[in-house]
């Protein structure tokens, strides 16, 4: 059993009469990355500010590696925080921004000095100890933050949009490194992007949160495969997402034609939404199709071709191909029964985990499995 | 573009030139003149050898500070607590508000406080204390020019204060400071902008008060702005009056500079 180094239950926040967030219960496990994913507004800001110390919940219990925090202050708590806009102090140099924490603590200036440095060297800025802040790039400052909250070895490092004020390569660099800087140090990651590929890219575990609510916890695969409704499913990445009937367990028929898949546990004939990815999807000629396509256009993205269409039923399609079509033309699209995600219209999560469980791996053990749930 | 900047920056180059350059110079060449117009040192030797005159420079000196120390005391706290309220702008219009009162007027409403039949008196008598003499005294002088000056140096404090971003506070309680250490280590330091400009704003005006001193210190305090209105429109040595301002000028750069801005620390 992992030991829990941040525990959430039935946590509320309310400003006034309005619910910032609602019912949130999850936990945080020792040395792994977590990302909190969800668009500007839906409150995971808040649940970091929470976990740090800077708001108090209105109700729920939140605990801090073994200890109920809530008369904890901020500054007694062994968590880190890197800020969205750095928050760098401006009147020190790196050095001092970094051994702030640490001239804090009663350590001598030696084992500072040291301290520092092994900081500097992991976010790889060895020898800018007398630097000034203010003239460093956006990049440089990201990494100063880094050093200055991981100096302190918390249990939790906190990091609110870090990488959103960055240019996209850098952004990517810094994902890489912020990957494996917490791999390195072992320290729980608690992440929080509203960028689905960010959160996909270096996630032990993303929750997917809408309005103050965990809508879905899972790892990124499970996320992406398997996503809970609608609002994920968009969420996550391009998705098609379609009106179907499931006919019976492992039947479905949305585009006016039926197709086996893999999911079940569902009443007969209910509602519900089907996602097939866009990479899920082959072109093919029309008569091999399983679903005939009108291609309305085609965009060349590099690395794929960009297809989308519109099939009888008026459904629109969005397909990504390495082989290019014509616009107008009519194509066929083939895809596997597994490639074929079914999504109640109002599931909670248990329910859900509880039925994907039974069905995904009933069906696919030695095929998908392994990888769903490893 | 050159020269249009060069055209629209030539008002400003003119108002310098007519009311700072020729004025400071007029001064300079009329300190080396005597009352018959002809060429002396004697202002100045008159003024570096004269005990009275160089006891009235530290007196305003001292004053100065004085009035400055205890307007910065007042204000910062009122400025750190006025950038927690709610309604910040609101609470700071209202004490900026006296400012938008003639100095005189602020003057005549103490002679009203302070006299001898005044409210403070009134009160005093209600305690048993019975009536004091609180006007034209030095401390009156002091309370009436520092209330006088909080304005100006409450504003520069809470623009700087204000303008310290809430996630740096933010970090450093983060980082394991408490309140205190965060203000000493974040705070304080980020306001001493403020501090200086405030600095500025109340020691250089406070050396040269001349109405207060004859109105609330009934003379009692002399101060160089005092000194020079008199040399000027009763004695009419001008020659010693412009000796005196030119000290006077020559003191404000000594404070402008010991309170410049140094190579690290404060934003902006």
């Amino acid at each position: 059993m992992e030991k829990n180094i941040v525990s959430f239950t039935h946590v509320e926040k309310k400003y006034e009469e309005e619910y910032v967030l609602k019912d949130i219960t999850f936990e945080l496990k020792k040395g792994k990355f977590y990302t909190l994913l969800g668009p500007s507004g839906c409150g995971k800001s808040t649940i970091l500010n929470i976990i740090a110390g800077f708001t108090q919940p209105s109700s729920g219990v939140v605990v801090l590696n073994g200890d109920n925090a809530i008369n904890t202050p901020a500054e007694k708590r062994k968590v880190n925080t890197v800020f969205q806009d750095y928050a760098l102090f401006p009147h020190m140099n790196v050095f001092d921004n970094v051994a702030f924490g640490l001239k804090l603590k009663r350590i001598s200036k030696q084992q500072i000095r040291e301290k520092v440095k092994t900081a500097l060297q992991l976010v790889r800025l060895n020898g800018f100890e007398n630097k000034e802040t203010t003239e460093m790039s956006g990049g440089q400052k990201q990494r100063v933050a880094i050093a200055r909250a991981i100096v302190n070895e918390p249990d939790v490092l906190l990091l609110d949009e870090p990488l959103s004020a960055l240019d996209l390569k850098l952004r990517t660099e810094m994902q890489y490194e912020l990957r494996a800087l917490q791999r390195r140090l072992g320290i729980t990651f608690l992440f929080v992007t509203h960028d689905q590929e960010e959160a996909l890219a270096m996630s032990d575990e993303i929750m997917v949160m809408k309005n103050g609510e965990i809508v879905q916890t899972g790892t990124p695969m499970d996320i992406y495969d398997e996503p809970i409704n609608r609002y994920v499913a968009d969420f996550i990445g391009e998705s098609n997402i379609v009106k179907g009937r499931m006919l019976s367990d492992y039947l479905v028929s949305f585009a006016g034609k039926r197709f086996v898949c893999v999911d079940g546990g569902m009443n007969t004939n209910e509602k519900v939404d089907v996602v097939i990815r866009p990479e899920d999807l082959t072109v093919t000629d029309a008569d091999a199709g399983q679903i005939q396509i009108t291609v309305e256009t085609q965009l060349f993205r590099g690395v794929h071709y960009e297809i989308v269409g519109l099939d009888q039923s008026g459904n629109e399609w969005l397909i990504h191909s390495t082989k290019k079509t014509e616009s107008g033309k009519i194509v066929g699209l083939t895809f596997q029964p597994e490639d074929i995600h079914i999504m109640r219209l109002s599931e909670t999560e248990e329910d859900f985990d509880e039925r994907i469980e039974q069905y995904t791996t009933s069906v696919n053990a030695d095929e998908k499995g392994a990888d769903f749930h490893g | 573009m050159d020269k249009q900047r060069k055209l629209l920056s030539a008002p400003y180059y003119l108002w310098m030139g007519l009311f700072v350059v020729v004025p400071v110079l007029l001064m300079l060449f009329q300190s080396f003149r005597d009352m018959d117009g002809s060429f002396t040192f004697l202002n100045l030797k008159g003024y570096f050898t004269s005990p009275v005159y160089l006891y009235m420079t530290g007196q305003s000196f001292l004053y100065a500070f004085l009035i400055t120390a205890m307007t910065l005391f007042i204000s910062y706290p009122a400025a750190y607590f006025l950038t927690k309220t709610k309604h910040k702008q609101l609470w700071l219009l209202v004490l900026i508000l006296p400012t938008w009162i003639n100095i005189l007027l602020k003057a005549y409403a103490f002679i009203g406080i302070l006299s001898q039949s005044g409210l403070v008196n009134q009160l005093l008598g209600v305690m048993g204390v019975g009536p004091q003499p609180l006007l034209f005294t030095r401390s009156s002088f002091l309370i009436v020019a520092t209330y006088i000056e909080i304005p100006f140096m409450l504003l520069p404090l809470f623009n700087a204060l204000d303008g310290i971003e809430g996630s740096l506070i933010l970090a450093s309680r983060d980082l394991g400071a408490n309140e205190w250490q965060t203000f000493r280590s974040v705070v304080y330091p980020l306001s001493l902008s403020g501090v200086r400009s405030g600095i500025q704003a109340v020691f250089i005006p406070s050396l040269s008060l001349f109405m207060l001193t004859r109105l609330i210190a009934g003379n009692r305090v002399m101060t160089l702005g005092t000194a020079i209105e008199q040399h000027f429109l009763v004695t009419k040595n001008w020659g010693m009056g412009s000796v005196m301002g030119i000290v006077l000028i020559v003191i404000v750069f000594v404070v402008m500079g010991l309170t410049r801005k140094h190579q690290r620390g404060g934003i902006g």
